[in-house]
């Protein structure tokens, strides 16, 4: 892998969320084969960063690159596994269903899922030991059931960089080591994996690398260095107040 | 909402009709209903049998969209299509001077998409919401439709039009040109949808996900809202504005509620769709050429109806039925338990439980208990004695009662050491666990209780082994074992 072409850099990145910028000038190189960490307060922008990097918004400023290539030429190198409450579990599906979606890149958009598909789909569900649920409607599963899936289906992606939005909210114990485990193998893969995560004393154990955000970088390096009273008090502080206020000010006149 | 609208439509359209046909009754008489429903099964009238073929075409294209409308949360977005269409298809008249279906059939285009234009304006430049800007668009879209249409009656040439059919619908007024355009749409609807099938199915669960795979999200929606524009349009003048959107969304609600796949729901759906279209024009050919949209959706809501009620799964009856069953098992177990709570007492000395100590226990009168072991005995879990007044197990019924006892046990002593529970807290909630627990669950709280012999309050815990083998051999075994020792 060359070095000169990280994963994932992102470089004076802003984003807006309905006129109100939620991250400011984001500069980011995240380095291959790392656990990344994504951890900051409710509304510090860890969704939006995630979904400023998938296309998901648009960007006010900057600019987002896998490997050194734009994300529309690096799609299929790019995962995904969003928030499990982003979809509604009544859907007429079934799980093999869902985690052959992973696969729907792959190919053309009016081609079949061939059969090399299904086998990719049933091994990936057999990674996250739900194999057995192949066949059951969604909405019979349970929390920690439909995160596997979710995972199942990422895997299925076979991408080389992974954005995960709070895949341990809501789940089991049980569930929480198999993914973590699922995690560290796919890191030793050589993948390199971006998790938001909310739970603090766990980041500390589950991550290479932290990335402290509140809606701008407060710090990112390995989880040792980072994970310090005084950043997470940077982070977590409400130091920002004044610049939250300034968004406001400026939403208000743009309305007007 | 939209099936109670529906309904609504029809008591109206039948007060509506009556005295319209009245100065007919007198032509009718001779036509008896079986020989009507015989000339609609020999299909003799070509005017039946484009109505019969427009109601088919329409039924497919009409279940296949209004699936993708219904697991999208867009069935609003489906009514408002539906009546934002009415001026276009005034105007398209008023501009061709004749029925023209393919003028008609722009002038409905251009207004449906003017009206899902305008929703998206309002919604994103006020702060009034999606479901309020889709009842002002189609209130006002139709209420401009309505006074060009009174418009167009009062004219001349506008009152053999048969313009007016496009409110309610009639099918018999469809002509070949009608049925041809109808035929393409269901089948680019088809052909479409079986073409773009993944993008739509990924696009529909997860829109995001689908973007991050780098599928034509937008553009499917809008092929999607293109096809429903399309097909209410060709479907108006079988269905009428009023209700083409009942057709969308009935059919595909009841296959919703029959199916767990979309691929099935989608095919569910284009069959009932079918086969109320089929029922809207016999009824309406049988009340000698009524209105045929309303009967249609009766008919669709009549399967829903049925199905709300008998589907497998998510019926209401099944349901009703399941718990039915659920509290006749909990009433068996706990009457069960108390007989072995009886032998419990007595350190298991002789089989039988008479029916006053089972009352005494449970607090009850001796005829209530009676009632209960009758229950059990027509079960088949449990016999009486000669005189009637001793109850005894069958050996199932001995192991049920064990498990249960077990089940409450396991759970107050995992209550009481797991989650700190006062001990005299826990009997209630355990009263209820002990009907639910499964054989998984009950030998995982063994593992993490260390195959405890005692519940909090001191008494015996049977085990798996004892629940098998006195299934068979009761008393002795349970003796041997030590039962009832930490009294």
């Amino acid at each position: 892998m060359n070095p000169s072409n990280p994963p994932l850099e992102i470089h004076d990145m802003t984003v807006a969320y309905h006129k109100r910028p939620v991250l400011y000038g984001i500069d980011l190189v995240v380095p291959g084969g790392k656990l990344v960490g994504v951890v900051g307060p409710n509304g510090a922008g860890k969704t939006t960063l995630i979904k400023a990097c998938l296309g998901l918004l648009p960007l006010s400023s900057g600019w987002v690159k896998y490997f050194g290539q734009a994300y529309r030429e690096s799609k299929s190198r790019v995962g995904y596994v969003p928030q499990r409450e982003s979809v509604d579990w009544d859907f007429p599906v079934n799980v093999s269903d869902v985690v052959l979606m992973g696969r729907y890149g792959k190919t053309s958009l009016f081609m079949r899922p061939t059969r090399e598909d299904r086998a990719i789909a049933r091994e990936c569900l057999d990674k996250v030991k739900m194999l057995p649920y192949a066949d059951r409607q969604i909405s019979n599963l349970s929390g920690g059931q439909q995160q596997r899936v979710f995972l199942a289906r990422a895997l299925a992606q076979e991408s080389d960089v992974y954005f995960m939005d709070e895949p341990f909210s809501g789940v089991d114990a049980a569930t929480e080591t198999a993914i973590i485990e699922l995690l560290h193998e796919l890191r030793d893969q050589g993948k390199t994996i971006i998790v938001v995560h909310h739970d603090l004393p766990t980041a500390k154990e589950y991550f290479d690398m932290l990335l402290l955000l509140n809606m701008r970088v407060v710090a990112f390096g390995d989880t040792e260095e980072v994970f310090t009273s005084e950043l997470l008090q940077r982070t977590y502080g409400g130091r920002l107040t004044i610049l939250s206020e300034v968004v406001d000010v400026v939403k208000q006149q743009e309305e007007r | 909402m939209i099936l109670s609208r529906a309904w609504a439509w029809c008591l109206l359209i039948c007060c509506l009709t009556q005295p319209v046909f009245a100065d007919r009754i007198g032509d009718v008489v001779d036509t008896h209903v079986w020989e009507q429903a015989a000339r609609f099964f020999t299909f003799r009238d070509p005017s039946l049998r484009y109505a019969l073929a427009g109601a088919l075409l329409l039924g497919i294209s009409c279940g296949v969209l209004g699936s993708f409308i219904v697991v999208r949360k867009m069935a609003l977005m489906g009514d408002t299509l539906s009546h934002a269409v009415l001026p276009g298809v005034a105007a398209g008249f008023l501009w061709s001077g004749t029925k023209d279906p393919l003028v008609i059939l722009v002038g409905a285009t251009i207004a449906g998409l003017l009206g899902t234009f305008l929703v998206s304006v309002i919604r994103q430049t006020t702060r009034i919401k999606e479901d309020a800007c889709m009842g002002l668009v189609l209130g006002s879209f139709f209420a401009v439709g309505i006074c060009l249409l009174t418009r167009i009656q009062k004219m001349e040439t506008g009152n053999q039009s048969g313009i007016d059919k496009f409110m309610f619908g009639q099918a018999a007024a469809l002509n070949a040109d009608d049925i041809r355009l109808m035929a393409l749409c269901t089948v680019v609807v088809l052909l479409l949808v079986s073409l773009c099938y993944k993008g739509l199915l990924a696009a529909s669960f997860d829109q995001d996900f689908a973007v991050s795979l780098g599928l034509p999200v937008r553009i499917l929606h809008y092929l999607l809202m293109g096809l429903l524009t399309f097909s209410i349009v060709v479907s108006l003048q079988a269905v009428g504005v009023v209700l083409v959107s009942a057709m969308l969304i009935t059919p595909a609600a009841t296959a919703y509620l029959l199916s767990d796949r979309m691929h099935r729901m989608i095919l569910y759906a284009a069959g009932f769709g079918t086969v109320s279209g089929a029922l809207g024009v016999f009824l309406s050919f049988q009340g000698n050429n009524l209105p045929t949209g309303p009967f249609m959706v009766v008919g669709a809501s009549s399967f829903f109806l049925i199905a709300f009620m008998i589907a497998p799964r998510h019926g209401l009856v099944v349901r009703w039925l399941r718990r039915l069953r659920r509290s006749r098992r909990i009433q068996f177990e706990n009457t069960l338990k108390g007989m072995h709570r009886v032998l419990e007492d007595r350190d298991f000395v002789g089989d039988g439980v008479s029916l006053r100590e089972l009352a005494e226990l449970r607090r009850e009168t001796i005829e209530d208990v009676r009632k209960r072991v009758r229950a059990l005995v027509r079960a088949g879990q449990a016999t009486l004695g000669e005189d009637g007044n001793m109850a005894y197990f069958t050996p199932d019924s001995r192991s049920t009662a064990m498990r249960i006892v077990r089940n409450h046990r396991l759970w107050e002593l995992y209550l009481t050491n797991e989650a700190n529970y006062d001990a005299d807290h826990v009997h209630d909630d355990a009263e209820k666990i002990e009907h639910v627990l499964g054989e998984e669950i009950v030998r995982q709280l063994e593992r993490k209780l260390n195959y405890p012999a005692q519940d909090p309050h001191g008494k015996r815990i049977p085990g798996i082994q004892e629940i098998q083998e006195d299934g068979v051999r009761p008393a002795a075994a349970g003796a041997g074992l030590g039962y009832g020792e930490s009294r």
